[in-house]
């Protein structure tokens, strides 16, 4: 893999993370991360719709006229989501009881639409696949952390361990206040920190 | 690509197909593991709220208006169990659907929580081993529990800080005792459940 190839894997976790950085896909980013284990769930199954839309939205870029290009590109996306909700359902029921609602707003999720209006649309069918891994795993890597913080302060456990101070814990970061306050302040480190 | 009103509709039109022709033949490959998987999932809560068994049969009894399914666990014929899958809606956020399990006499052997959307860390303690409120109902006779929470007269110890969500369950015991009951052939019909949950529901009454 050529320097360039990989500065496009590597630029979603940094330079463009888009939940630090590029601050899209919000309502996934807040409603989903009461643990570690349901953001890293919530991160991949966007991750795997993102690298798919953008491949078929990169192969087929050509052949739709600009006018309905959005329109287009939803339906790509829209069927993606259908295929990852029902092969969830049908192979791990216990993440998708766990994720359900949140599954089929991954449609509306910015991130994706926005990656294939200003990049899938504009370049090829490999530079668009990196292109999804690396933003996916931006979202993935920030999710869980945003998941585990709240899991590690609000119930005192992480991926379901616990660690026996649930008792001390605040439990605010469990429910919608803590989301917002957990993410302002990753973001505030993030690009003091992270992003140079 | 330049738009024409040709060149829009052709497109859109190959794409909606192809897409739904897609999504239409995943649904078939995953019909059945999905329906397996849900089949599992109730066996699975089956086998927790019951003694060993070798069948089950299934029927509705209307509680309250509303059908209430209950499982019947048969040895060699006889019944040995009842394992009741009850609903109330009265939740703080939506509805609480149990698995509550009688032997033939009557008493409560355990109760597992189906479905639940209460808030993370109080009411979600419902599901947890061992909470008070499956506690003060495990292993009695389900005809000596009053069932309502102690707040409103009852024999149930409720969560703490989550008291909507320990009236819902209590409710949720009681339509599914009620059912157990004609199951049984205790009593011919389902008497009406009117518990903490719904009276609180009712008079709009005061939070958590």
């Amino acid at each position: 893999m050529s320097n360039n190839k990989l500065s496009l894997v590597l630029k979603g976790l940094i330079k463009e993370n888009p939940t630090f950085v590029l601050v899209l896909g919000m309502c996934p980013t807040l409603g989903t991360t009461t643990s570690a284990i349901n953001g890293l769930g919530m991160g991949v199954a966007t991750m795997a719709v993102l690298i798919m839309s953008n491949i078929v939205i990169a192969m087929i870029k050509n052949l739709i006229p600009d006018k309905v290009r959005i329109p287009a590109f939803i339906v790509v996306i829209a069927s993606f989501v259908t295929v990852i909700d029902m092969l969830m359902q049908a192979y791990v029921p216990s993440l998708y009881s766990a994720l359900g609602v949140f599954i089929p707003l991954i449609v509306v999720n910015c991130i994706i639409l926005g990656r294939a209006e200003a990049f899938a649309s504009k370049n090829g069918v490999l530079d668009s696949a990196l292109d999804g891994v690396g933003i996916g795993l931006g979202f993935t890597l920030s999710l869980t952390t945003i998941g585990a913080v709240r899991e590690i302060l609000g119930s005192g456990s992480i991926f379901g361990l616990s660690l026996g101070i649930a008792d001390y814990m605040p439990l605010v970061f469990v429910l919608a206040p803590g989301a917002f306050l957990v993410l302002g302040f990753l973001m505030v480190l993030f690009n003091k920190y992270l992003k140079k | 690509m330049e738009s024409s009103l040709k060149n829009m509709v052709l497109v859109l039109f190959t794409i909606t197909l192809l897409s739904s022709a897609a999504v239409g033949g995943v649904y078939m490959l995953t019909e059945e593991p999905i329906a397996q998987a849900k089949v599992a999932a109730v066996n699975d809560a089956l086998k927790q709220v019951l003694p060993e068994y070798e069948a089950t049969t299934s029927q509705d009894i209307e509680v309250n208006a509303l059908p209430v399914k209950v499982h019947t666990a048969t040895v060699a014929d006889k019944a040995v169990g009842y394992a009741v899958e009850s609903t109330s809606k009265n939740g703080f956020g939506g509805a609480v659907r149990l698995m509550v399990g009688f032997d033939a006499e009557g008493t409560i052997l355990n109760i597992n929580v189906l479905e639940q959307k209460e808030t993370p860390g109080l009411g979600t303690k419902m599901t947890d081993e061992g909470n008070v409120l499956l506690a003060s109902l495990k292993g009695k006779d389900a005809a000596q529990v009053k069932m309502t929470v102690k707040k409103d007269g009852g024999d149930i110890d409720a969560l703490t800080a989550a008291t909507i969500s320990s009236r819902a369950y209590a409710e949720a015991v009681a339509i599914a005792y009620e059912a157990y009951k004609v199951a049984s052939g205790k009593q011919a019909t389902a008497g009406d459940v009117a518990t903490g949950a719904t009276k609180q529901a009712e008079k709009g009454g005061e939070n958590e």
